[in-house]
């Protein structure tokens, strides 16, 4: 008797239990849920988290993310407008804007997934095909610093004027996207391009081209190294040619000077008795010309030997000369 | 023996049972006590939380955010009523773009491989390539958010970190970008990643960004090495001219200033000898006017007594005596008039 009343209390439990737990329902704060009866949608998307109650065993709680979702392309080769092989990566976010209508179109994310590969990929190849590379890779005209090197190394292309720009080039792609996924019951949050690299092959011929660049950058440095040494070399030869000239210059002048003075000191000296200064000056190149190599050969008329045949006066020695 | 060993009459066989029924129903009570005291237990353990300094715990119940809590011990409903989870919202978190560091240390060890290499390689504004490694300090400024925003949010942060440095790198020239540029580069890209941060609401705050290693491609690098090298030639050329310059134009002047003091002294010794001759010669021509004839063969004669032992041979002819002058070799005679 006890036994059995104890069985049925168990039962009525368990009963009780699972009857509770097909009719609670918990919403987390990550979550929305729609609810359907046999399959079929009941009423709005239960967005609010917490503890919830359903009808047991007829309804199910179909439970959806409500965060922001990511959806990671996978690299696409696209040709752009000027025909460069480019890789693209794009990488969208989104979420479940209308989880009742997601839930009918496309009833999970891997669907979801599939359906905004299709259009983000096509988007995306529609935009890049129709701009030139540069659109892509940069978002303004802002000019180079260019520091030491020189405009002629910059490659035709990379001096294009920006139209649009990476910027209006993403918002393109979003906004051709953010048309089509409603009907999804998606809301596209944002479209970024993340990566935009060459094709293996177009590399190798940038990096060809890089390579020639950078030697013209260095050849340039060189030369201009040469001609800036010479350019200081020639300076200092003007410099030197123009110090030694000076200096030349200079010395005859103040030599000039010296002698002219001089000039005239013995000029205004001298004046006063030139035959004396004659007969001085001759007296001392006398003194200063004979020495032992010379030989004098003298006339017994000469003044000096004049009494070396007789003692009788012919002649003073040292008669003046009229002035 | 029949029931195979076992002798077992009746009376005993209910006595059993009722022993075996009784011993039941106290080992039932003792069950039932045992799973009320391991409810209990469980229910303390698991209402029973604590939060480090760094952290604070966001509290959920069935679900739903109901509170935030700060470091220190705690307590929240339990059976999974009231769940908790941690942020560490103190922690300056990082994330590493073009390389990974493997172990941190005095040393640090690095690595890269195909997927870094991948992070790094970006085109400039001039349409090169480049590789750039750099990091991203941040925070958890709002950790609702950051939980419950984004399902992915750290991965969504990396792309994000990638979109905005590509960006900012494709409108830098790779000079700009290997040299000049750095700094404001790494400005922009922070700027960028943080207007992101607040456009996506993700609760992530930025705190720096770093460019790391910046690098021409490998296969060009060779070609950069030798821009430099070109630099440094040139540097070189320039100061070697430079340096002749320095050491000949100063040795110039002064060989020059030599020369013009040399002139100087000159002119002076002229002047000075000048004056001095001219005082001499006008001493003596007082002196000779007083008595000319005299004085005049007196320095005649003086003159010759002075030259004559000097000259090495001396010939004295008479005027009457012809022919002797032609037996000498004219060549070897030195002829004075007087």
């Amino acid at each position: 008797m006890k036994g059995r009343s104890w069985w049925i209390l168990l039962g009525l439990a368990v009963l009780v239990i699972v009857t509770l737990s097909s009719a609670l329902y918990t919403v987390s704060e990550t979550e929305q849920v729609v609810i359907t009866q046999f399959g079929e949608p009941i009423g709005q998307a239960i967005t609010q988290p917490g503890l919830h109650v359903k009808m047991p065993f007829a309804q199910e709680a179909n439970v959806f993310d409500k965060r922001w979702l990511e959806w990671n392309g996978n690299p696409n080769q696209v040709p752009t407008r000027d025909k460069k092989y480019i890789w693209v990566e794009t990488y969208a976010r989104w979420r479940i804007a209308n989880p009742l209508l997601f839930f009918q179109r496309l009833r999970d994310e891997r669907g979801a997934q599939s359906r905004l590969d299709d259009i983000i990929d096509g988007e995306t190849r529609n935009v890049i095909a129709n701009n030139n590379l540069i659109e892509i890779v940069r978002i303004s005209n802002r000019a180079f610093d260019k520091g030491e090197e020189a405009e002629d190394v910059m490659e035709a292309e990379a001096m294009r004027q920006v139209e649009l720009g990476r910027d209006k080039l993403t918002r393109m792609i979003l906004a051709r996207s953010e048309k089509v996924v409603p009907d999804y019951g998606i809301e596209l949050v944002d479209v970024q391009v993340q990566r935009v690299n060459y094709i293996d092959s177009v590399q190798a011929k940038v990096f060809e081209r890089m390579i020639s660049e950078r030697k013209r950058i260095a050849d340039r440095h060189r030369s201009e190294g040469q001609g800036k040494s010479a350019e200081i070399r020639g300076k200092k030869e003007r410099e030197l040619k123009v110090i030694e000239s000076e200096a030349y210059r200079k010395t005859q002048e103040i030599m000039g000077r010296g002698d002219a003075e001089a000039t005239a000191i013995y000029a205004d000296a001298y004046n006063r008795n030139r035959e004396l200064y004659r007969f001085v000056k001759t007296m001392e190149t006398y003194r200063g010309t004979v020495d032992k190599d010379s030989w004098l050969v003298l006339s017994t008329n000469a003044d000096l030997y004049r009494y070396l045949q007789s003692p009788a006066a012919a002649g003073a020695v040292g008669r003046i000369p009229a002035r | 023996m029949a029931n195979g060993g076992y002798d077992l009459n009746p009376e005993d066989f209910y006595r059993l049972a009722r022993e075996m029924r009784e011993r039941l129903r106290s080992s039932r009570r003792l069950v039932l006590m045992i799973i009320g005291v391991a409810i209990v237990v469980f229910g303390l353990i698991s209402s029973y939380y604590q939060v480090e300094p760094d952290e604070v715990a966001l509290v959920t119940r069935f679900g739903r955010f109901v509170r935030t809590t700060n470091p220190g011990p705690h307590v929240k409903i339990p059976f999974g009523i009231e769940r908790v989870q941690k942020v560490p919202v103190q922690q300056q978190l990082k994330q590493e773009f073009g390389f990974r560091t493997v172990r941190a240390g005095i040393q640090s060890t690095y690595r890269k491989d195909e997927k870094t290499v991948d992070e790094a390689l970006m085109l400039t504004g001039d349409l090169n390539v480049a590789t750039v490694q750099w990091i991203v300090q941040y925070k958890i400024s709002d950790p609702y958010k950051y939980l419950f925003k984004l399902r992915d949010v750290e991965d969504t942060f990396r792309l994000m970190a990638e979109a905005s440095m590509r960006t900012v790198v494709g409108d830098h020239s790779v000079t700009e970008l290997l040299t000049v540029g750095r700094e404001a580069i790494a400005a922009k890209a922070k700027e960028l990643l943080s207007n992101m941060c607040k456009r996506y609401d993700n609760g992530i705050a930025v705190q720096q960004l770093v460019l790391q290693d910046v690098d021409p491609p490998e296969s060009v690098k060779p070609s950069f090495n030798a821009v430099n090298q070109a630099i440094q030639e040139r540097e070189r050329a320039i100061n070697e001219a430079w340096a002749e310059y320095n050491q000949e134009i100063p040795r110039a002047r002064g060989l020059a200033e030599q020369k013009v003091e040399a002139a100087e002294g000159y002119a002076v010794d002229r002047v000075n000898r000048a004056k001095g001759d001219a005082q001499r010669f006008i001493a003596l021509e007082a002196e000779y006017r007083k008595a000319p004839e005299v004085t005049r063969s007196r320095i005649y004669l003086e003159t010759l007594a002075a030259v004559l032992p000097n000259a090495g041979k001396k010939l004295i002819f008479d005027e009457k005596a012809k022919g002797i002058l032609p037996m000498f070799p004219l060549g070897t005679i030195q002829e004075v008039k007087p």
